[in-house]
């Protein structure tokens, strides 16, 4: 089937889809956009977040042919060409990447957070709006400090 | 051994300093490559057609309609394995493919090449395997010591049984004033990395293939792939694709052999990614264990003798279970003097899951037994559980049980001063339902939540031990690029998210004064590395890589005296001069770096200087628990480590942070459930992993006593922290709910009795 949506701010038109594929699968192997991940493909470690109409989804559960006509922006469309997103900047300078698979994921999901929080998100919210995003590298506390310090820098606003 | 680090004018990104992950902008842009991400336009999949039985005779292979399926390519059974048809990390056990039987539950029976994933899953399924079930044998302790238990493999069920023999306990006993014993269990626990097995095999003009490969060490890899495939290692070149963690998980092989084999036979790339699923099944787990402990004192708590029986399940194959055997019984004891030890550490074969590698190796389960039985004996002393351990811990100059002796910094009494002094956290604000047990489920307000306090200390050694011959290699050439010295690493160091690709450029950066320094792709150009276990890269690799940049060094000084008459400070060397000796050329030197000498263990009586480092790390836990419904909530865990020498302070504290999470999941939540040989769970949203809301702030206070024997005085630090968070906190929970709690993970009803 074909397939055609928005990613990144640019229009796609995917042919010869299997019906049974995921927008996961739809963006890692016919796109050429691998940076969501593939850690479960079950819908529990938020590796695959990705903004569909504005709203964070695991592309693991959606069907490729649901993304039909809608606008997907997934962790290649969070920086400003060259220059990296206060988030991501906040991540890697935090010591919040260490292997980095549960990243993408935890960068749209806070960047979502940022988004909807007027000024800085406490802790509790932090770790409220990441619990669907699982870590196995750092044991949290660097991402929490990521996400703070991307907070004071304005990156929500 | 030890060498200052080269003072005066410090280069920015040196040892000591956190510099930037050279990795961090392509891991937070989404173009970092992992083994799961490579692609090429001609590539095949390939899936794994899996055993469903724990224990089964094969009595045929029917491939036909799976060969007439649309789009596949090919089809592979043991029958098509051109070479050595069996492999291993220790013992060559494991087959490619199952021949006449199969051993576990997920055991590689065949393989599918095809366009599109979902086509080879659908050929895969239509192989028919006639199956003659055998009854499995499942429970270790039968397994080892019952005669009438079948044998899983010829040799017998035991794959060591390794004893520790110190003094006369039996003499000791009947003197003890106090004696505490103990039954303890540990489950299976799961490295449960997040980026899936993979890797993309790709034919060679010349017959040979090369792999790219997320794996924690290549060369080991290659000398287990090539035999199976019938070619010489030169003709199997491996380079590390982008490694999304490791734990131990990839220190077996797992898609490798079965990638190259249908690359060589489709000659086309071949690329496999396991599912979440299939990666419960697709990789060693840690070992499950049962222990039988008994600590006798004096009646102030000193300990007299240590008895102890500890039975690890191995599972259907070797894996590392000899290592994993000989590091439970050789730090049994834990980091205690006792003149008196009787400890015998079997591993064992069973029809369960294979176990090898996960961070900590055998002495975490160790260290749930030991330490649990410390706090049983500090309550049958009076003693708070810090003093008892106090009492008892050893230091520099003291043995453990194999007698050897701790010649490095070992200030654990100090440690445990520390933790105890660091000031506890203020009582659980109640009107926030996130801080109660049980969180937004609303299963409390506070009513029946109790709060507890436990420590734990553990003792892990750091580089592989018993003899083996563990070196690392790096090569390092000096060249001006733009008119600027530029320095280049090349080593085949698997990075595993650990920070290793970071810490090669510090070094490089502080020897040779040099800012701008690239480390190259980890692959088997280069020289071995050794494995990404045993928390030994910053030592092995670390130390290859110094090595590497003194000659460099080296060569430079010569040239000063040659063509300037002068020989450089020690120094950073200044840039206009090294640009002024190398320009036009290249300085390039390769050095193999090798730790000391350890000795095997006695085989009778364990003793033996088996071992090249020892690392300590102790936690605090607090913890509320809901004694009525047996829910956990870690209000903080504090920890006090001794590094030696501090050379990343972000990675090193991510790791403290990072093994501490996972000590937290095996005490509270993680396990592979295993029933008759079958997992139960194998899913995350069945096998559960802390979550951001489960783990709770750290306190770290970090130590640095050098250890002389060692590259800039470091101590390995990966591991440490993953022991002592797990009885720390079951220690906690105890105190809470006043049950004994011998088993982990500790399971709700546990808790309440109930």
């Amino acid at each position: 089937m074909r397939v055609r949506f928005t990613v990144n701010g640019q229009e796609r038109v995917v042919d010869d889809v299997w019906p049974g594929e995921s927008l996961l699968y739809v963006l890692r192997e016919r796109c050429g956009l691998p940076g969501s991940k593939n850690a479960c493909e079950q819908g529990e470690c938020g590796s695959c977040t990705v903004y569909l109409d504005g709203r964070t989804v695991c592309s693991c559960l959606v069907a490729a042919g649901q993304a039909d006509g809608r606008t997907i922006r997934t962790v290649e469309g969070l920086a400003a060409g060259e220059r990296l997103h206060p988030l991501q900047e906040a991540f890697v300078d935090a010591g919040a990447v260490q292997c980095g698979f549960c990243t993408p994921g935890l960068l749209v999901q806070a960047h979502d957070l940022l988004e909807r929080t007027p000024g800085s998100p406490t802790d509790a919210e932090i770790r409220e709006a990441l619990a669907g995003n699982l870590c196995r590298c750092t044991g949290y506390e660097k991402i929490i400090e990521a996400v703070r310090r991307a907070a004071e820098t304005g990156a929500g606003q | 051994m030890t060498r200052a680090v080269p003072q005066g004018g410090a280069v920015r990104g040196g040892i000591g300093d956190s510099p930037a992950r050279p990795d961090g902008t392509l891991k937070v842009t989404g173009e970092f490559a992992y083994s799961s991400d490579l692609w090429m336009d001609d590539m095949l999949w390939g899936v794994t057609l899996r055993s469903p039985h724990p224990s089964a005779w094969i009595r045929g292979i029917d491939i036909t309609a799976a060969l007439q399926v649309p789009g596949v390519h090919a089809v592979l059974t043991h029958e098509d394995v051109p070479g050595a048809r069996y492999y291993g990390l220790d013992r060559l056990d494991q087959p490619v493919l199952a021949i006449d039987q199969v051993r576990y539950e997920g055991e590689p029976v065949a393989l599918v090449a095809a366009d599109h994933p979902e086509t080879a899953r659908r050929a895969r399924d239509r192989i028919r395997v006639d199956y003659e079930v055998r009854e499995p044998v499942t429970d270790a302790r039968r397994a080892a010591f019952d005669p009438s238990c079948p044998r899983v493999h010829e040799g017998g069920n035991i794959v060591r049984h390794q004893p520790i023999r110190v003094g006369d306990p039996d003499a000791a006993a009947a003197t003890a004033e106090v004696v505490v014993t103990g039954e303890y269990e540990v489950g299976m626990q799961d490295q449960a990395f997040l980026g899936p097995e993979s890797g993309l095999a790709v034919p060679a003009e010349d017959g040979g293939v090369h792999l790219f490969i997320a794996t924690q060490w290549l060369h080991v890899d290659q000398e287990q792939i090539a035999p199976c495939l019938g070619l010489p290692p030169e003709k199997v070149r491996l380079t590390l694709a982008g490694v999304g963690g490791a734990f131990g998980a990839r220190e077996d092989l797992s898609m490798q052999v079965h990638a190259c084999l249908l690359a060589l036979r489709t000659r086309r790339p071949i690329k496999i990614v396991y599912g979440r699923e299939e990666s419960f099944f697709g990789h060693v787990h840690r070992h499950p264990a049962t222990m039988r402990y008994e600590h006798g004192a004096t009646k102030d708590g000193r300990l007299v003798y240590v008895k102890a029986e500890i039975v690890l399940d191995g599972g259907a194959y070797c894996s590392t279970t000899p290592a994993v055997t000989g590091n439970a019984a050789s730090l049994g004891a834990g980091p205690y003097r006792v003149p008196n030890v009787a400890i015998d550490a079997y591993g064992v074969y069973t029809n369960n899951p294979p176990c090898g590698a996960m961070r900590g190796f055998g002495a975490v389960q160790a260290c749930f037994g030991y330490e649990s039985q410390l706090d049983r004996l500090a309550e049958a002393c009076g003693l708070d559980p810090v003093e008892v351990r106090i009492r008892n811990a050893l230091s520099a100059g003291a043995p453990i049980a194999t007698g050897q002796i701790i010649d490095m910094p070992a200030p654990l009494d100090d440690m445990l001063r520390r933790v105890r002094a660091v000031p506890m956290p203020p009582p659980a604000d109640v009107t926030d339902l996130r801080n109660l047990p049980g969180g937004v489920s609303n299963t409390t307000h506070g009513e029946g939540v109790v709060r507890g306090v436990g420590y734990a200390i553990g003792i892990k050694n750091i580089c592989y031990s018993e003899g083996f011959d563990d070196y690392s290699t790096a090569r390092v050439r000096l060249q001006v690029i733009g008119g600027e010295p530029v320095a280049l690493v090349h080593t085949a160091a698997a990075e595993v998210g650990q920070g290793l690709v970071t810490l090669q450029a510090q070094i490089a950066r502080t020897e040779l004064g040099v800012e701008r320094v690239t480390v190259a792709p980890a692959d088997t150009a280069v020289g071995s590395a050794g494995s990404s276990s045993a928390s030994r890269q910053s030592y092995m690799t670390g130390g290859a890589v110094r090595a590497a940049c003194v000659a460099v060094r080296e060569r430079l000084a010569e040239r000063a005296r040659q063509r300037l008459g002068r020989t450089p400070g020690p120094g950073p060397l200044d840039p206009d001069l090294v640009v002024k000796l190398v320009d036009g050329d290249v300085i390039e030197e390769t050095r193999e770096f090798r730790h000391r000498r350890t000795e095997p263990l006695d085989p009778a009586t364990g003793q033996g200087n088996s071992h090249t480092q020892f690392a300590f790390c102790v936690h605090r836990a607090v913890v509320d628990v809901d004694v009525e419904l047996g829910l956990v909530k870690v209000v903080e865990l504090a920890a006090v480590q001794d590094v030696g020498t501090i050379l990343n302070r972000v990675a090193l504290e991510g790791q403290i942070q990072g093994g501490s999470a996972q000590g937290l999941g095996l005490a509270l939540m993680e396990e592979i459930q295993v029933a008759d040989g079958r997992i139960v769970n194998p899913s995350f949203t069945d096998y559960l992993i802390p979550t951001i809301l489960d783990m709770p702030p750290t306190r770290l206070e970090i130590l640095e006593h050098p250890d002389p024997h060692a590259p800039y005085g470091l101590r390995g630090a990966g591991e440490p922290s993953t022991l002592s968070a797990t009885p720390a906190i079951v220690a906690a929970v105890r105190a809470a709910c006043g049950r004994p709690l011998t088993r982990v993970p500790v399971r709700p009803e546990h808790i309440t009795g109930r």
